[in-house]
């Protein structure tokens, strides 16, 4: 049975020129233990669709769905309180900008324990235990010094690395990583991305990926979904995507990688869009 | 080939204010750089944030003077701190910023943005800095309907190729690009990425371009310094550089820059399977 079972999702958001349609009906499965990458541009609706799974868009935003269901339990059905033990502590979520994402008025010790406190019902001694074997597990050096740091004395990947630690605290069936790396520099990317990979296999969660780095979903994913505005063009294991992509947009996309560039010139986009696909 | 830029033991410190309970510090952002780039090539400066790499960009686009060392531009020595910042050099160098949200001011329309340069270091009548500017959109790939618009009416592929025209409407020599990419889309970094290429071949415009994405550095560079702490760990041309590393960051870089062939995903799958 599928962790995270998804059909024909759609959300759309209320504006003042009517509904816009973010996702038209994405359909998105996840095994136990699987990395799944979902890839596009921002607009494609890739972090739409799993902020919807959170349940954490808009009072705009409208999301239908003919299936939500995660480890058994329809998420449609579940009321705002029921989802909350749900979310956070089974399904766990880390988001681009770490300096952001960490509440600067709090040390990062509070609010790793947090987490604990409200899912996991730990006492104090239990929380401040459990807080530096996380730190330790993230790859913080004096952790417990650490748990007594505010965010702004960190560097960004340090602040990730809390965050992964606050993601992972009780233990999530399912991670979701939003764009995880991308405010970082290429050697912390490194680091982190092997963490993510690393935690994965150890705890046997399920890792959706999402990403506009093709580089990323290279080195980490098992299977990639490929969205464009708000569609689904291509899902496809991660060597057979890299290997013969299906969709003219997964190519276009492929080619416009600095890294495969042939001739002086890339080719972008939209040259490759609306060409037919070779012997299609 | 005329040189059109060159550092000579180039230093920049900052000095950290001290309070009521600490003293005053230094940093070292640039320790000593040399370098120098031809007309119509490229240098790229690589490095993680912090490495000074921004700093150094400043000191070439004539916004902040060194601390100490030799800036010459088109062969003629400039001290910004000493001698101020003639219309001359800043009609020769230029720069683009990495984010084309926080460069453009929200509240002037897009000829506006454009024709300022031209008001402030030159002294065209207003009916020729219309005519440079809507010349300027249609070479960066907009259109005249676009003069009128403001910068929130475009996406950021579309306000990186402005702050691009702004950068160009002075002719310059040399064009400083800060991360001009790093910011945008995969497909949209290809397409500004291409509009650089293509207004170099046609100005013989002098690049420098700061990137941390080595794939980028790999596509558009003639020469690749790699800055590390403030100093320049590796600098050579491209091909030197990215086939025979000699610092051990350089290494750790290239290491850690994703890969995206099909070989490398075999491997990797493999590895997971055992």
């Amino acid at each position: 049975m599928p962790l995270l079972d998804i059909k024909n999702l759609t959300v759309s958001f209320d504006t003042s020129t009517g509904p816009f349609l973010a996702v038209k009906g994405i359909d998105l499965s996840v095994e136990p233990r699987e990395v799944l990458a979902i890839v596009g541009e921002s607009g494609s609706g890739k972090s739409v669709s799993m902020l919807a799974v959170m349940g954490l868009l808009p009072a705009s935003a409208t999301v239908t769905a003919d299936r939500m269901s995660f480890d058994g339990v329809d998420l449609l059905g579940l009321d705002a309180a029921e989802r909350r033990k749900i979310v956070g502590k089974d399904i766990s979520m880390i988001f681009q900008e770490p300096i952001a994402s960490l509440n600067p008025c709090f040390t990062v010790g509070f609010q790793i324990e947090e987490v604990l406190r409200f899912h996991m019902g730990m006492d104090r001694a239990q929380r401040r235990a459990r807080a530096i074997e996380l730190l330790t597990l993230v790859g913080i050096p004096e952790p417990a010094e650490r748990l007594s740091s505010y965010p702004h004395q960190m560097s960004g990947g340090q602040c990730q690395r809390v965050m992964i630690a606050i993601a992972i605290a009780c233990n999530p069936k399912l991670l979701i990583a939003d764009e995880p790396t991308t405010a970082l520099d290429v050697t912390i990317q490194k680091q982190i991305l092997d963490l993510l990979v690393r935690l994965q296999a150890e705890y046997g969660m399920g890792l959706i990926m999402i990403t506009h780095n093709m580089g990323v979903v290279a080195e980490t994913a098992d299977r990639v979904i490929v969205q464009y505005k708000g569609t689904k063009m291509e899902e496809a294991g991660v060597l057979s995507l890299f290997e013969s992509p299906k969709s003219n947009y997964t190519r276009a996309l492929l080619s416009a990688l600095p890294d495969n560039a042939t001739g002086d010139r890339l080719p972008t986009v939209s040259d490759m869009m609306f060409e037919p696909a070779p012997g299609a | 080939m005329s040189v059109v830029v060159e550092g000579k033991n180039i230093k920049r410190d900052y000095h950290v204010g001290g309070g009521l309970m600490r003293g005053a510090r230094t940093v070292h952002a640039v320790k000593g750089v040399s370098f120098s780039v031809e007309q119509g090539k490229t240098l790229a400066i690589v490095g993680e944030s912090g490495c000074g790499k921004s700093t150094l960009a400043r000191i070439i686009t004539l916004i902040d003077p060194a601390t100490s060392g030799d800036l010459l531009i088109d062969g003629h020595k400039v001290d910004i701190a000493k001698d101020g910042l003639s219309k001359e050099m800043r009609r020769k160098v230029q720069i683009v910023f990495q984010n084309p949200y926080g460069s453009l001011n929200p509240r002037q329309k897009i000829g506006d943005i454009l024709g300022e340069p031209l008001i402030i270091n030159t002294d065209k009548p207003a009916e020729e800095r219309r005519e440079l500017a809507h010349a300027m959109l249609k070479k960066v790939g907009l259109g005249p309907e676009h003069y009128n618009r403001y910068p929130h009416m475009f996406s950021g592929g579309q306000r990186q190729r402005i702050a691009i025209a702004r950068a160009l409407m002075l002719n310059p020599r040399l064009l400083v690009l800060d991360e001009p990419v790093s910011a945008l889309d995969l497909s949209v970094q290809a397409q500004v990425l291409n509009l650089l290429a293509d207004l170099q071949d046609e100005f013989e415009l002098t690049y420098v371009f700061i990137s941390h994405d080595l794939s980028v550095v790999r596509y558009i560079a003639d020469d690749v310094m790699v800055m590390y702490f403030g100093e320049a760990v590796e600098y050579g041309p491209r091909d030197e550089v990215f086939s025979n590393p000699q610092h051990s960051y350089t290494k750790t870089l290239f290491a850690a820059t994703p890969r995206a062939d099909v070989a490398s995903i075999k491997a990797r799958l493999a590895k997971k399977a055992a």
